[in-house]
């Protein structure tokens, strides 16, 4: 009854939220439902099929990928696609839906709660680093909260990046473990054993601990990529998949192969769930092109280093007019010293426009990367001035909420 | 000095996950943008550490921090370049490691390098996160301090040990009111950003020690003073704040 009331006030506050136009209606809405019932994230998730989805890097668009696979068997899936990935968010996409199955992007500090709130069928942990340290204060922190919920969850199938050594901790210890050998470009979190302290060695054929022989557990699944920018998913019972994908990007293919393993998981074979991903094309508002006025742009979120690392690789090729926007806010962590792991050396000889609230700390980086820059603080004028009257796309990256900014700012 | 002026990383993969890895990459281009031939050494931890006139340690996570402690007393070369001269710029968990003892993730002490008499313990209250702003204490000559700090440890001084600055506003090493520490050439303290990017005269500061108290031309530093003030700005507010609770 408490549980019937709590959803009830859920839809409603969102639903009136969504009409006074004060956001998307996901937070305030499964705030009021979580106060009137503390247990109501576990009565939503009661009887259905619930998948999480965490990770430093990468959580929305699988999210996407993995509801867009479940889905292809005809069957509705319910999913807080509006990025909301904290329990008021989980509690608001649950209440407004029957569907049996579900797909949850979960903030990796609220995996736990989560995890055991929603008894998972599933679980995609994708990579673990630096992001946001002013909130979760160290990336091993987080590591070893999700080995203990982990292990209190034993009827969970754990889908894990096995070459990511902080993942392969945390899954280490969970009963049903799916590794897929996904990649891990940015390594510089997971040089310190999480297990002994000892010093873990990278090397083609994967990674291991010189001190207690932790190592890159043999996956189940392994992205195989080649020259031209192909990718593939090798099983190690001898079936091979192609990943096409609409989107760009190495990054999205080792997503794309997480959510297919996940999907089989969740009892949707590899051939249907890659066939069904094939056609996204955007998420969230990511790699969109847009106008702003006459200015075409087309928007990427890159929000700590090791995104920054892989969208660099993305953007390297091109010569078009770069706008870098960086906030500091609740979301984006308060601290932006990362911008200094983040190899901006690698834009010298772009024509680059620095903005956002933190123009200022992003031009000093600039500066002493001998990055010629001019700075602009309003982001859609930025847009403009980079563009300068050329008529070119310009390239836009923005931090999380420098992103959205520019995603919601007028045509 | 022979050669170049030599700048060292030290333990970027332990010491590495704050972003104060900027502060050698700043004290590098400040020389060579005043023709100072200059060396950037990335001293990665699966090797001997490197000479080197200017030693940059940073922030990093509990159990790495322990790992670079044992490293650099084993190794034995911080300690002695720092009795022949080097200068030293040490930030949180760096600042901790360069102390005599600091607390490991289960709060056990460790023993620490021992270039500063300075005593870290696990703090009892909430993490200190927040902007920092300092008045300059234990130099002469300083503008006001900005910074960012991230920290879970309280930093005791010994006697004959002088804060690097008077905390104005954020919470410093917890005892006292004092934020960082100096001794000799070694300079500690919690201050992100990094500390460099923000006070670029800390940075020729330490420049100058490192090349026998040369005087350094001024450099322009307006996108550093633009971002100072707003920091500044921020930071004073915060601290007002605080006040009045």
């Amino acid at each position: 009854m408490r549980a019937r009331l709590a959803s009830a006030t859920t839809r409603a506050v969102n639903a009136a939220s969504r009409r006074l136009g004060r956001g998307q209606g996901t937070v305030a809405g499964g705030r009021a439902g979580l106060r009137l019932d503390p247990k109501l994230l576990e009565h939503l998730s009661a009887g259905r099929q619930v998948a999480l989805v965490t990770g430093t890097n990468g959580k929305t668009t699988t999210t996407r990928l993995l509801t867009v696979a479940l889905g292809a068997t005809g069957d509705a899936v319910v999913s807080n696609e509006t990025g909301s990935n904290m329990p008021p968010g989980h509690v608001a996409a649950l209440a407004g839906s029957h569907a049996a199955r579900a797909v949850l992007e979960v903030d990796e500090v609220y995996l736990p709660r989560v995890l055991t709130a929603t008894t998972a069928a599933a679980v995609v942990l994708l990579n673990l680093s630096r992001d946001q340290l002013d909130r979760t204060n160290e990336v091993r922190m987080v590591a070893g909260r999700w080995r203990a919920a982990l292990a209190a969850a034993p009827h969970t199938h754990v889908v894990a990046n096995a070459d990511d050594p902080l993942v392969a901790w945390s899954a280490g210890v969970a009963r049903d473990v799916h590794w897929v050998g996904a990649g891990l470009r940015w390594q510089f979190d997971a040089v310190g054993c999480p297990a002994c302290e000892g010093r873990i060695e990278f090397n083609e054929a994967g990674w291991s601990c010189a001190g207690c022989g932790f190592a890159r557990p043999g996956p189940e699944a392994t992205l195989v990529l080649s020259a031209d920018g192909a990718a593939g998913g090798v099983w190690a019972d001898g079936r091979t998949h192609p990943v096409r994908l609409t989107l760009p990007g190495r990054f999205n293919q080792a997503n794309a192969l997480m959510a297919t393993v996940a999907a089989e998981a969740c009892g949707v074979d590899a051939f249907t769930a890659l066939e069904a991903m094939e056609h996204v094309e955007q998420v969230a508002g990511r790699f969109t092109v847009r106008s702003f006025g006459a200015v075409q742009a087309r928007l990427m979120l890159a929000k700590n280093p090791a995104g920054w690392d892989e969208l660099l690789d993305l953007v390297a090729g091109s010569d078009a007019p770069l706008v870098v926007s960086i906030n500091a806010r609740v979301a984006d962590g308060a601290d932006p010293s990362w911008l200094w792991d983040v190899p901006y050396e690698r834009l010298v000889g772009r024509a680059v426009v620095a903005t956002g609230d933190r123009f200022r700390d992003l031009s000093v980086r600039l500066h002493y990367a001998g990055v010629a820059h001019t700075t602009e603080p309003d982001p859609v004028q930025a847009v403009a001035k980079a563009a300068d009257g050329t008529g070119a796309v310009v390239d836009v990256i923005g931090n999380y909420t420098a992103f959205h900014d520019l995603l919601g700012a007028p045509q | 000095m022979s050669g170049p002026l030599r700048v060292a990383v030290v333990y970027p993969d332990l010491l590495g996950t704050y972003g104060d890895g900027g502060n050698g990459l700043i004290l590098a281009r400040r020389a060579e943008w005043r023709g100072i031939d200059a060396e950037l050494l990335q001293a990665a931890s699966d090797r001997a550490l490197p000479e080197a006139d200017i030693y940059c340690l940073g922030g990093g996570e509990d159990g790495p921090q322990v790992r670079a402690a044992r490293m650099l007393i084993d190794d034995g070369t911080l300690a002695r370049r720092v009795a022949g001269g080097a200068v030293v710029l040490a930030v949180c968990a760096g600042f901790q490691v360069v102390g005599r003892s600091f607390p490991g993730a289960d709060g056990e002490p460790h023993e620490g390098v021992g270039l500063l008499d300075v005593e870290t313990v696990k703090g009892t209250g909430p993490r200190a996160v927040g902007e920092v702003v300092a008045e300059p204490e234990g130099i002469e000559g300083l503008p006001v301090l900005t910074g960012f700090e991230n920290h879970g440890g309280r930093t005791r001084l010994g006697e004959g040990t002088v804060a690097l600055g008077r905390v104005t506003s954020g919470i410093g090493n917890g005892d006292g009111g004092g934020e960082g520490a100096v001794g000799g050439r070694v300079v500690g303290t919690y201050l992100h950003g990094p500390v460099l990017a923000r006070n670029p005269a800390l940075a020729d500061l330490l420049l100058s020690w490192a090349l026998a108290d040369a005087d350094l031309e001024p450099l322009d530093d307006s996108a550093s003073e633009s971002l100072r003030d707003e920091r500044l700005g921020v930071g004073r507010r915060k601290g007002r704040r605080r006040g009045r609770k």
